[in-house]
């Protein structure tokens, strides 16, 4: 039983990295209607920048914000040079750019960084602590708590904002909110700079895990879409449940039923049986497609 | 003779095509040869991969996958049950295709964007799918296959043309992909040609209007993933047997990324664009590395990290300036270019009523 619950913390402790990326991915696909195949590379690539601000002095907590304004302006300058002249065009072309987008920064990243794993340092205390019998480290509860607090800016942001209400209004009904003065393709912009700064938010936390190199993301963003697809690929809030489930889901199935080194696959199969049993997944409303 | 001086000029080129990728072995080495046999199976993959999503408007970032499929179905039968190497190709490409098939029912259900998240994430996990069943896959050691010899009638046919040395394997195998490559392309021509061609242009134009005309939307979009996965099983089985030695690690994500980039560049939706596209995608990291390292005022420690990282970079620029200036790949600026070429040689228009002066006869 205490195994057990253990396991089940460090499970929420992934599902908040995964909670992350997932939700970086629903504020593009809500501003757009395409999954960023490049949120996880993009999201790397900010590691590696708060990694290279930490080793030229900055202590954590100011690397740490810096790196996801960096992000945020990243995500914005992407958006204008590689996204802006293929919007109108078709979900497939979108798609291409974005796969080569993640191509793209992976490349980068190996030509300025390299291949060598780096251990990267973690804010939080080493040792553990004891929740209601089961022990857990302070990485876990620091990744959990930042991953909250993070997720709650977000809703705030998009909920109770003038800003917010633009961006979702831009997403929903383009015309319509052209009409009323919104800067609809700047909302767009602002929609993939915003989701550049919270996939950062999730390298970073998973970095010291899982040791920093151009591949890193590779498994977390299979991850992030599991989550994504489980809680309906358009709700921030299916993204956040769906991030925990898929991440207590998968660590007890790599502890109790199939092995370490078959995690990802329980990722895929959470997948495709979301796609046969609830196509919109746990929070989406029921594609409808105007003719 | 009629026919012949009629035939659009592209009939010409692609016997001309025929007759220099037939003769190439008896002009380059052996090793050279084998690095073809590899163009002529990426060629092969990256045609099944236009089916899906230069002609049905769908993606697929499992393809590489696939081909880890074809190349284990072949290596696992000739390898346990000793079953002739030529039988199991069609075994693996019918395998692989069925795969495909179960896999695109539920993943095409919804819009394109499901079935590029299913197949890239079959695209991640294959890997460490392949290494658990350690007894039948050989886990990470892989499987070695023996090279098969060429059959005595073609050894000697090749060395009669040649006059020189017996034919050796890689060449026997580069003859084998080189038919079924056309055979392969003969049929993705027919196919888009004919009834189940057009619907899926019809859908991947407008799947409403499609849906409206009586097409099965989604009957046609889970067949035209399961041809090309036919195709990249196919292809995986002869890349199994051209390089005689299959592990996990021979089809990373990368491998799937690469035969995208070979679509694209090519020419999506287009019957020569994949052959460009196997050609470019195959050479192009091997010609990084060739000019990285042969150029002396580059500092080592920045060539090797060209050569790690440069097909990457080079492969993400390509498909984001395809896909913004030339969505339709080399062939289609090549097409484009020839357009403009013969509106050149036939004179410009007349201004006013725009209408263009008759073809020329002589030029």
């Amino acid at each position: 039983m205490q195994e057990l619950l253990q396991q089940v913390v460090s499970g929420l402790a992934s599902g908040g990295v995964f909670a992350s990326l997932a939700l970086a991915l629903v504020l593009i696909y809500n501003a757009m209607g395409l999954v960023n195949f490049a949120q996880g590379e993009m999201a790397m690539f900010a590691t590696f920048i708060a990694f290279a601000l930490i080793e030229g002095g900055l202590s954590y907590w100011i690397a740490f914000p810096l790196t996801l304004a960096i992000a945020f302006v990243g995500g914005l300058l992407v958006e204008r040079i590689a996204i802006r002249p293929v919007e109108r065009a078709p979900i497939l072309t979108l798609v291409i750019v974005t796969l080569g987008l993640a191509t793209l920064t992976n490349g980068l990243a190996g030509f300025i960084w390299g291949y060598v794993p780096r251990s990267f340092p973690s804010p939080f205390a080493i040792g553990t602590v004891n929740i209601l019998g089961a022990f857990t480290s302070y990485q876990n509860l620091g990744v959990i708590a930042i991953s909250a607090v993070v997720l709650l800016l977000i809703y705030l942001l998009l909920q109770h904002t003038k800003i917010g209400l633009a961006m979702r209004a831009a997403a929903h009904h383009p015309e319509a909110s052209r009409l009323l003065g919104v800067r609809v393709s700047w909302m767009l912009a602002l929609g993939w700079g915003l989701a550049s700064a919270v996939g950062a938010v999730s390298g970073i936390m998973v970095a010291p895990v899982l040791l920093l190199e151009p591949t890193m993301m590779q498994t977390i963003i299979i991850y992030a879409f599991a989550a994504a697809v489980l809680g309906g690929i358009e709700s921030p809030l299916g993204a956040v449940v769906g991030g925990l489930i898929v991440g207590v889901t998968v660590n007890l199935a790599g502890a109790y039923l199939v092995g370490g080194d078959l995690e990802l696959a329980v990722a895929l199969a959470i997948i495709v049986a979301v796609l046969i049993v609830k196509p919109n997944g746990l929070f989406g409303r029921a594609a409808v497609r105007r003719v | 003779m009629r026919f012949l001086r009629q035939a659009p000029p592209r009939y010409w080129l692609v016997l001309v095509a025929i007759v220099l990728f037939a003769g190439l072995p008896t002009v380059v080495t052996s090793f050279q040869t084998s690095e073809w046999t590899q163009v002529l199976i990426f060629a092969i993959v990256i045609m099944g991969l236009n089916i899906l999503v230069g002609y049905s408007g769908q993606i697929s970032l499992g393809h590489g996958a696939l081909m880890a499929l074809g190349a284990y179905t072949t290596a696992i039968l000739i390898h346990r049950y000793q079953i002739s190497y030529l039988a199991t190709i069609p075994i693996a490409g019918l395998l692989t295709g069925a795969v495909g098939f179960l896999l695109g029912i539920p993943a095409l259900r919804l819009s394109a964007l499901y079935l590029a998240l299913a197949t890239f994430a079959l695209a991640v996990v294959t890997p460490s799918l392949i290494k658990r069943p350690a007894e039948l896959t050989g886990g990470v050691q892989g499987i070695l296959l023996v090279p098969p010899d060429p059959p005595q009638p073609a050894q000697d046919a090749f060395a009669l043309v040649t006059g020189g040395p017996p034919m050796t394997t890689d060449q026997w195998l580069y003859y084998v992909t080189f038919a079924i490559a056309l055979v392969m392309f003969w049929l993705a021509w027919n196919l888009v040609r004919h009834r189940p061609g057009r619907a899926m242009r019809a859908i991947r134009d407008g799947e409403v209007a499609a849906a409206a005309y009586g097409i099965n939307v989604s009957g046609y979009k889970t067949l035209a993933f399961g041809i090309s996965a036919f195709y990249a099983g196919i292809a995986g089985s002869l890349y199994g047997l051209a390089t005689g030695f299959v592990s996990p690690d021979t089809f990373p994500l990368s491998l799937s990324f690469q035969l995208l980039v070979g679509v694209v560049i090519g020419g999506l939706a287009s019957i020569p664009g994949p052959l460009v596209g196997g050609i470019f995608t195959f050479w192009l990291p091997i010609m990084t590395s060739q000019f990285a390292s042969s150029q002396p005022w580059i500092p080592s420690g920045i060539s090797s990290a060209i050569i790690k990282a440069g097909p990457a970079v080079s492969y993400g620029a390509i498909l984001i300036l395809i896909m913004i200036f030339a969505p339709n790949g080399v062939v289609g600026l090549v097409m484009q270019g020839y357009a403009r070429l013969r509106e050149r040689l036939r004179g410009a228009g007349d201004r006013g009523t725009g209408q263009m002066p008759p073809e020329a006869q002589t030029v």
